[in-house]
């Protein structure tokens, strides 16, 4: 391969990193959130989105289950729950 | 929020820094920049082929020209008339910064070209296997600084770029942390308001490289800056502005989380030489919060 390789922006999408998880999802609780935002400042997948409180939900096509979401969180409002696991 | 400047999909590790940096970083600049990239991790996660993570313009060229690359970009972008407008960024690994591209950063800053360089400091070359760089820390053990009978890791401190920046005279230098994502925006906003030559050194914890669990990225990061291993600073014209005041922990709080020092946990005098550093790093910033300062010490 020689010469420019141009690629659309964002296409990575077509990626479903999703299945990367292998033992733990996030799950959102939606209960104490105060709308602080620290987990989609922190989601090094950008796959976390919401604006008001109690509204933020994670992609998990892309969630690869890090966990630093369920860390950050200062209401703890956000839990690791199984993969199998139902909601 | 600029979202999705830097889409998911990206091939990076689970709980990689680097990946939440890069994402910080092109959210606080905009979607008017240029992204000049080194080789790296970076480069090689974000943009698998044929797809690309990156909502902005994006170029890649080779391991140690990125500071290069965007000189001339931004050249070309003063020839359209169009420079105040667009924001420049070169950005690259610890290796691509201070090792290899040293010498085109160094081009950069003195040719006082209005460029944001922006170094995610993981501390090694993780790309190619952990191999030691010129910004690996004193005692980390990788794999060409192994930890044995004969040696506990890397024989030398950390290469003092923020410092060497700094001796160029260039008008805003910062280091910032993945444990602290507000203060690295307010930092890479404050640094595109300004014009000329800026850089930026971001702590970027590896899960790979550093042998820590992927979900304490955020608290590794954290707790080098608490320890006093990883001063967060500011400078503009050369002059120290801002330093994050810390409450210091001991160092070991910091080694004990990462198999790359685990060697370390049963030596107390290695330990010591570290404590040594951040005592250092903790009287020459004068990073300890007095009680005075005590309202104060959530700013940087």
């Amino acid at each position: 391969m020689f010469g420019p390789l141009n690629v659309k922006p964002g296409t990575s999408r077509n990626n479903k990193t999703g299945s990367w998880r292998t033992e733990l999802r996030p799950k959102f609780l939606q209960k104490d959130c105060i709308a602080c935002k620290m987990c989609a400042l922190t989601c090094p997948e950008d796959c976390i989105e919401g604006a008001q409180k109690n509204t933020f939900y994670c992609d998990y096509e892309f969630c690869k289950g890090c966990g630093l979401c369920a860390f950050i969180c200062p209401k703890a409002d956000i839990t690791m729950i199984e993969e199998e696991l139902k909601e | 929020m600029n979202r999705q400047l830097f889409a998911p999909g990206h091939t990076a590790c689970v709980g990689c820094g680097q990946s939440l940096g890069a994402r910080l970083v092109i959210e606080a600049s905009g979607p008017n920049t240029i992204v000049a990239n080194n080789t790296g991790c970076l480069e090689v996660f974000s943009t698998k082929y044929p797809e690309s993570s990156w909502g902005v313009p994006w170029i890649h060229s080779l391991f140690e020209n990125a500071a290069a690359v965007a000189s001339g970009i931004e050249a070309a972008l003063i020839y359209l008339g169009k420079k105040d407008t667009v924001n420049v960024i070169a950005q690259g690994g610890d290796g691509g910064t201070a090792d290899i591209g040293l010498q085109a950063l160094s081009g950069m800053f003195e040719r006082g070209q209005d460029i944001l360089y922006v170094c995610y400091d993981n501390e090694a070359y993780m790309n190619t296997g952990i191999q030691r760089s010129g910004l690996t820390p004193f005692d980390a053990n990788t794999t060409t600084s192994p930890a044995g009978s004969a040696s506990s890791g890397n024989i030398r401190p950390k290469k003092p770029m923020p410092e060497i920046a700094n001796a160029h005279g260039i008008p805003y230098v910062a280091t910032a942390s993945v444990g602290f994502p507000q203060d690295l925006q307010r930092k890479v906003k404050k640094a595109v308001s300004i014009k000329g030559p800026k850089y930026i050194q971001i702590h970027v914890p590896c899960p790979l490289g550093w042998r820590h669990e992927p979900v304490q990225t955020a608290q590794v990061a954290k707790t080098a800056v608490e320890a006093g291993l990883y001063p967060l600073v500011e400078y503009e014209n050369t002059r120290l502005i801002a330093v994050r005041k810390i409450k210091p922990s001991p160092v070991e709080e910091y080694l004990k989380l990462q198999g790359r020092f685990k060697h370390l946990l049963n030596n107390p005098e290695e330990i010591k030489k570290i404590q040594e550093i951040a005592n250092h790093n903790i009287e020459k910033y004068n990073l300890r919060v007095t009680s005075s300062e005590k309202n104060l010490s959530t700013e940087c």
